[in-house]
């Protein structure tokens, strides 16, 4: 229809009035019953415990704990991940032999070994970084051997027929032939970064939105606990946000 | 003219379980003058892509010689240009960037590469859409692009194999008119491999008819059609007679093919 709006064309838009519609519900079920407020507050009473929880707690100070924590630990997780996919894929029977144990690490609760790093590196940040970096490591390794092993050989072939170098071969045409596949990994990697952090954060009351939601969680503050983890939920669309710009930066289309 | 590509005796076995070898190439000989249209055709099996890898420097193990102006091939060449059947443009590189990728790996400026690239996007008619992305793109467009990288390479001999293969009939014919214009224009020798008959007799100068596996030249043909040359040439009688006497000449082999092939499915 010309001059209509094209609610596909705004995918931001179609989820805020989804989310808008989501929280309206919610706020109708808990007002009627339907729903137990000491489980899940109304939306609007999470609303109004930002500003106390703030006064309390620091949010936004602690918001930028957790976010520096996940990103620290994901820039290691980069730094070894990818050169480590891509040593997987040139050694290919390493690739072979290894890739099946990183993907059975990745299932193993490696947030159960927290008094191990407790011991190692003490009730620091380091801990959280550290803690962080294991399960973000993970998937960017088995993602980066991916995406590189399912480079086109054709592409590979056009790089050959112009006599290009090994370093631009891997520059030019592999790395961004493999972005996608490795951006993949990287987003499921930051997202279990995160949550490995607040869960640490949360055991060992040390850190940002972690301890908060503990904090809220132990005065049995309903409304706060939400408005902490909706911070955490912030965190996340902040990285996948970014991500998604870096790889659309990397691969326009 | 001078011949530039001679490939003497080449012969090609695939041996990849160690068990069951399969000659792909035996004993194929081949000259090409500069500036010469030549098509390689076949039906599937009688080894055209192994010896389009072969002349590309793609595969390095074979038999017999691969020599332009007289020095043997060993590996990709700067006198050879390739263009591929399959979909190769770099899909995150606009098309302005896919024709500029072998100056800009040779180390040319941006400037200077941007503006020789234009050259060649412009030559094969793709003005108005430097900037748009491969994904942007229709097939036919993708491989005109792809034409264009490879000619901005400025090869001596461009190979191409089958690059319109995956095109609709029409599409083909005019990018086949499209390819004659920028031959003409650039005198450039071409070395194509392809099934297709029509084309073949469209755009070449000589056809080199090739036997089911093991690969050996059959037959040349040479097209006696006058140039400059485009698809209105395929309503001539004389087009309607190379194209019967090659089909003549490839049935056999494509028969031959076919039943070989059914013959090892029913095997498995």
């Amino acid at each position: 229809m010309t001059g209509s709006f094209r609610l596909s064309k705004s995918p931001v838009l179609v989820g805020g009035i989804g989310l808008a519609i989501f929280l309206c519900v919610l706020e109708i079920a808990v007002e009627t019953g339907m729903v137990m407020e000491l489980v899940v507050p109304r939306p609007s009473d999470t609303f109004l415990a930002f500003p106390p929880v703030q006064e309390d707690m620091d949010l936004v100070g602690n918001f930028f704990v957790t976010l520096g924590m996940t990103a620290a630990s994901t820039a290691i997780a980069l730094s070894i991940g990818v050169p480590f996919g891509y040593f997987l894929y040139r050694n290919r029977r390493y690739g072979i032999a290894y890739e099946g144990w990183l993907a059975a690490a990745f299932a193993a609760p490696t947030v159960l070994l927290y008094p191990l790093f407790l011991v190692i590196f003490g009730r620091t940040y380091l801990t959280l970084i550290m803690m962080g970096f294991i399960p973000g490591a993970i998937p960017i390794v088995i993602q980066t051997r991916q995406g590189l092993l399912g480079v086109s050989q054709t592409l590979l072939n056009v790089g050959r027929s112009f006599n290009v170098s090994e370093r631009e071969m891997f520059w030019k045409i592999q790395l961004p032939s493999a972005v996608p596949t490795i951006f993949t990994g990287i987003r499921i990697g930051v997202m279990y970064t995160l949550v490995n952090i607040v869960a640490i954060e949360y055991l060992i009351d040390f850190g940002g939105l972690g301890r908060i939601v503990s904090e809220m969680y132990f005065r049995f503050d309903t409304p706060g606990t939400y408005a902490s983890i909706v911070a955490v939920i912030l965190v996340s669309v902040f990285f996948y946000w970014g991500f998604g710009r870096i790889e659309k930066w990397l691969r326009p289309v | 003219m001078a011949d530039i590509l001679e490939i003497s005796e080449v012969s090609k076995t695939y041996d990849l379980d160690g068990e069951n070898p399969v000659q792909a190439l035996d004993r194929v000989t081949l000259d090409v003058a500069e500036g010469e249209f030549v098509s390689v055709i076949g039906p599937s099996g009688c080894g055209k892509s192994t010896l389009f890898n072969i002349v590309g420097g793609l595969i390095a193990q074979y038999e017999g010689s691969v020599r332009i102006d007289g020095r043997a091939v060993d590996g990709a060449h700067r006198d050879v240009g390739v263009v591929f059947q399959e979909e190769s443009t770099f899909p995150w590189r606009t098309t302005l960037d896919n024709v500029a990728f072998p100056l800009e790996v040779q180390g040319m400026g941006k400037p200077e590469r941007d503006e020789r690239a234009r050259k060649f996007v412009s030559l094969v008619g793709l003005e108005g859409f430097e900037n748009h992305y491969p994904a942007q793109l229709s097939g036919g467009m993708k491989q005109r692009t792809a034409v264009a990288r490879t000619l901005a390479y400025e090869p001596r001999i461009m190979l191409l194999d089958e690059p319109f293969g995956a095109l609709d009939e029409q599409t083909r014919m005019l990018l086949g008119d499209k390819m004659l214009e920028i031959w003409a224009a650039l005198n450039q020798t071409m070395l194509l491999i392809t099934h297709n008959i029509t084309e073949a007799v469209q755009l070449s100068d000589r056809v080199v008819v090739m036997s089911f596996r093991p690969g050996k030249i059959k037959e040349v043909i040479s097209i006696d059609l006058p140039r400059p040359r485009s698809s209105e040439v395929i309503s001539t009688p004389k087009f309607g007679e190379y194209v019967g006497r090659l089909w003549t000449l490839l049935r056999e082999e494509a028969s031959r093919g076919m039943v070989e092939a059914e013959a090892e499915l029913a095997a498995r």
